[in-house]
């Protein structure tokens, strides 16, 4: 039987990002969006604003939002732990609608994982009413779209899960 | 050491057609920003996540390059998030002014000394993070005479005041209601700035 290539390339993902007209990527790097840098990097649409911490980037997109841009957040889900309070009070309180990718470290389709970032992280976005996408292929990837599109027809923050790393 | 309603009255007689972010004392209904402010459809208070003020003047002086971003900003506030130091400064905004109002102690909780009080050097460690100038200011005089300097460096510059701490105590549910929060200033600034969604 026929094994279908499970891949996320990142020219999908940008490709998704200049299709909305996304102006900056807010972004803490992780393991998994390294070649996803790389493209993002030598993108001239996209200015990328690296941060030091995860709760930074819901403060930078309000900023951004407000002043007329139209920001992504790009973050894994050990950040979303750690950016609780600004996605609470600069992101759900003020109704930004902003669209966070989520790396879903952990994530299987295959018995349960050990790690408990990828547990725990669908709990605390039901927890938070905040809905989410999934996205493992390029065939996902217009799920981004259909994130976006939410995010701006509800005023809420919107998650994408990205369930696999990127190809190269 | 400068009275925090000194700090901001100076502050915004200067302001042009700055937008201030503000915080903590800084913003104070009763002796901040809110009391002296001179164009408040550009006040950006910032509210309902501690620390994170700098960070989203950094977005605004992003978004409007042409325009000088203040943020107003305190000690315990900027402790609890001073990486964001290092984000400011690598992406170098040249608008944007990051004004420390530094009284060493946690004044909306009751007054208790912040962390390293008595010990943390903000010049250096502004310098250290990579701001473009960096300015002090202990009292009102100096303040006076060198505000128009620090003011007209390009950015971004952090501008550290020596504030006297002047304490609350009370339980957030019975503070006076601040008139324009941040609500206010995300549904009226875009347009404000001339800005069509």
């Amino acid at each position: 039987m026929a094994t279908q290539e499970v891949i996320l390339h990142p020219a999908s993902v940008v490709e998704e990002l200049k299709k909305n007209k996304i102006s900056h990527v807010v972004w803490l790097p992780d393991s998994e969006t390294n070649f996803l840098f790389q493209l993002l990097d030598n993108e001239p649409t996209l200015d990328l604003v690296p941060v030091c911490r995860e709760g930074e980037t819901m403060a930078i997109a309000a900023g951004l939002w407000v002043g007329g841009k139209r920001p992504i957040v790009l973050i894994q889900n050990t950040g979303v732990f750690e950016a609780g309070d600004s996605i609470r009070g600069l992101a759900l309180d003020v109704n930004q609608p902003l669209v966070m990718l989520v790396g879903y470290r952990g994530w299987s389709r295959h018995g349960l994982t050990r790690d408990s970032a990828a547990r725990f992280i669908e709990h605390i976005l039901h927890a938070w009413g905040i809905t989410y996408y999934l996205i493992e292929t390029d065939d996902d990837a217009d799920r981004i779209s259909l994130a976006i599109e939410e995010a701006e027809r509800t005023s809420k923050p919107v998650a994408v899960l990205v369930g696999t790393e990127f190809g190269s | 050491m400068i009275d925090n309603s000194d700090a901001v009255k100076l502050l915004d007689s200067k302001r042009d057609n700055a937008i201030f972010v503000a915080t903590m004392n800084a913003n104070n209904v009763h002796f901040g920003l809110p009391t002296v402010t001179s164009n408040e459809k550009l006040d950006f208070p910032v509210s309902g996540a501690m620390s994170k003020a700098s960070d989203v003047a950094l977005g605004l002086a992003l978004a409007q390059p042409d325009r000088k971003i203040m943020c107003l900003d305190g000690d315990g506030s900027l402790l609890m998030n001073l990486g964001a130091m290092v984000t400011i400064s690598n992406k170098a905004p040249k608008n944007l002014v990051h004004i420390l109002f530094n009284n060493k102690v946690y004044a909306v909780t009751g007054g208790q000394p912040i962390p390293g009080d008595e010990q943390v050097d903000w010049e250096d460690m502004a310098k250290s993070a990579g701001y473009a100038k960096v300015f002090s200011f202990d009292n009102l005089e100096d303040m006076t005479n060198g505000i128009d300097e620090a003011l007209a460096a390009v950015g971004p510059v952090f501008i550290h005041l020596v504030v006297k701490p002047e304490i609350e105590n009370t339980p957030v549910q019975f503070r006076t209601p601040a008139k324009r929060t941040v609500h206010t200033a995300i549904a009226d600034l875009p347009e404000t700035l001339g800005i069509k969604r």
